[in-house]
């Protein structure tokens, strides 16, 4: 367990050190600089050569990186030129914003996929075979078109806001209200694909179960059919589910960009949106390591519970 | 259900091949009195209760602040058929144009922009379809014929590619290149961006089947007569995962129309003249916008109907040695 731990480990930091490197380096090839997109081209020669010493634009591209990476071994990431603040303290900020999304995105997909997955996967008829279909519909939905759909839905009904994380003025009943309210409509953009994939998985892993003889051996011993499903069947069967959870923070880290954008929640993607496009080099690269960071500790997550569940996967 | 998800996509890919003669209007004509106008209803009875070969009534500008339209319904406009090359159009098409799905804010014909857009989207995800199976093909032929090192380096590098949100990825490389590009050039960008992306998927399925085929008799047998390792590979084994590769392409092209939909909706896509669905929903892209002209998010409704065509075609067909899923994966 340990060997597997350490292995697991070593991966996560590789994998937000090469992550965050390449971003850096991408960002500095692209064509064009944050010096020459802010000033543009008509500015005094002086001038922008002077913006891009102080910036650290002017070196190559090596030398620029070995002197990011030797400040970043000190978690000093650098400035973001764009909001003139340092990375460290601004990318915690949003990332937090996007793993509130994320969170609550999680736990509603399951909250609401894996139950219906479990009724749809045990019995057959009406009910099993609306939840089915209701499934394939919002498995054709992207979180791109569900955002589309639910801020649609709430700007004409007004029910829910449509933009941001609070409001201006702080409303009755306090901040986490406020924010609750505003999580409405982001985090069921997000779920609701998720939910899906979720049902679709249980259904077909209870459905796998029942058909075991330890199921027909308990229906013989007389145990009703409700308690088999929901206490014998139930624990073999959440298996596959546990499984992508590891896969599912990729799909909605992935899927909380196109949500955020539309949303204009305050998160990695947008701020990682907004950096690329003013080739902030120092921001892309916090955010994507961020980014990676969260990657690398789900899927780290996932799988050492895996591992405990089931040995076979320690290997 | 397969039927309906086959007619689904059947419908998309008519529209994209029929769009030339299928339109009414070019993807960039503006009509410059008919910003957002809402769609023309084809009517065949008239107030007075006379029925006419189908008409259309002309869209009266009722407030322009708020761009809403009224009906004139004083005149009867007859639409043509099959005239100018269009298959259907108003016969006063310059004061009452017929706009099936309404216009957008430049006071483009929105279903025009439809099919054209199909044609882009399509083809880019088609492209990038068939880049991914060419690069995915032979990264996973090599990794599974070869084994050993060369098998884990390629798999190690594949596992990293899947474990990165493909947005983000996509995104990245996207900014690398200037912001404003030809079209020509963001399609080829796009195409190879996605099909990088997408490879790895194909790679690890191809692999596993081509290592597998690789010890049966009948490869044995190949091997036996003297066919070389590239003519095993290429006569024998790859062949076997067609199937396989089939089943993940239907997979992949609805999965990039949404990467480039999501990538012109945040701007880094095709450049403003350029119709796709994705360019579509960025012109609409404030809510303000397409809360009052629902019409705008018609590319959305086509996205939706593309992807669940797949998903009800996939049914019941399981996705090969990776397992995981026999629907559309999000996003790629």
């Amino acid at each position: 367990m340990t060997r597997f731990l350490a292995r697991r480990l070593a991966f996560a930091a590789f994998l937000v050190f090469a992550v965050s490197s390449a971003s850096l380096v991408l960002a500095r090839l692209a064509e064009g600089d944050y010096v020459s997109g802010t000033l543009g081209v008509e500015a005094r020669r002086e001038t922008t050569e002077q913006l891009r010493a102080r910036y650290g634009l002017d070196k190559p591209i090596a030398a620029q990186y070995a002197d990011w990476l030797r400040r970043a071994v000190r978690f000093d990431f650098g400035s973001s030129l764009l909001y003139d603040r340092p990375v460290r303290e601004l990318v915690p900020e949003r990332a937090a914003n996007t793993a509130i999304l994320a969170l609550a995105a999680l736990a509603l997909a399951t909250l609401i996929g894996v139950p219906l997955g479990i009724v749809a996967g045990s019995r057959n008829g009406l009910l099993s075979a609306s939840i089915r279909s209701t499934s394939i519909v919002f498995l054709s939905l992207p979180p791109l078109l569900t955002s589309l759909l639910l801020v649609f839905m709430a700007a004409r009904t007004g029910w829910f806001p449509i933009a941001g994380i609070r409001s201006a003025a702080v409303p009755p009943g306090g901040k986490a209200i406020d924010l609750l309210h505003h999580l409405v409509v982001p985090a069921c953009a997000l779920a609701l694909p998720l939910a899906a994939v979720f049902e679709r998985l249980q259904a077909q892993a209870m459905g796998e179960v029942i058909a075991e003889p330890f199921i027909t051996a308990a229906l013989a011993r007389g145990v009703g059919w409700r308690r088999i499903v929901w206490r014998d069947g139930l624990k073999p069967a959440l298996r596959p589910v546990a499984a992508i959870y590891g896969l599912a923070i990729g799909t909605l880290l992935s899927g909380s960009f196109a949500v955020e954008v539309i949303t204009s929640w305050p998160g990695l993607g947008n701020l990682m949106l907004q950096a690329l496009r003013a080739r902030d080099v120092y921001l892309v690269a916090g955010c994507a390591g961020a980014g990676a960071l969260f990657l690398a500790v789900g899927t780290l997550v996932s799988d050492v519970a895996l591992a405990v569940v089931d040995p076979r996967a320690r290997e | 259900m397969k039927l309906v998800g086959l007619l689904a996509i059947a419908m998309a890919v008519t529209g994209a091949f029929a769009a030339p003669i299928a339109v009414p209007h070019a993807p960039d004509q503006r009509f410059a009195g008919l910003l957002n106008a809402p769609p023309t209803r084809p009517h065949i009875i008239d107030d007075a209760g006379g029925w006419h070969a189908p008409f259309i009534y002309r869209w009266r500008l009722a407030n322009r602040l708020e761009q809403r339209y009224e009906e004139d319904r004083s005149v009867r406009i007859p639409l043509v058929w099959w005239t100018n090359g269009a298959f259907v159009q108003s016969s006063d098409e310059t004061s009452a144009p017929f706009l099936l799905f309404g216009a957008d804010s430049f006071g483009r014909d929105v279903f025009s922009r439809l099919l054209v857009g199909a044609r882009t989207s399509l083809a880019l995800a088609s492209i990038a379809a068939l880049g991914a199976m060419l690069v995915g093909g032979a990264i996973g032929g090599l990794a599974g014929y070869s084994g050993g090192s060369v098998d884990d380096a390629l798999m190690r590098a594949t596992d990293f590619v899947m474990v990165l949100p493909a947005t983000y990825v996509a995104l990245a490389l996207r900014s690398v290149l200037p912001l404003v590009l030809s079209p020509a050039k963001v399609f080829m960008l796009l195409a190879s961006i996605f099909a990088l992306v997408g490879a790895p998927f194909i790679a690890r399925g191809v692999r596993a089947i081509v290592r597998s085929e690789r010890r049966s008799e009948y490869a044995s047998a190949a091997q036996a007569l003297g066919a070389s390792d590239a003519r095993l590979l290429l006569r024998h084994l790859l062949p076997a995962t067609r199937g396989f590769v089939a089943v993940q392409m239907t997979m992949l092209v609805p999965a990039f129309i949404v990467a480039e939909a999501t990538l012109s909706y945040v701007g880094l896509g095709f450049p403003d003249p350029v119709a796709s669905w994705g360019t579509m929903l960025h012109d609409a892209a404030n809510v303000s916008v397409f809360a009052d002209f629902p019409w705008l998010l018609s590319p959305a409704v086509a996205m939706f109907l593309v992807v669940l065509g797949v998903n009800l075609l996939l049914q019941g067909r399981t996705a090969g040695p990776t397992g995981s899923g026999r629907h559309v994966r999000w996003p790629m």
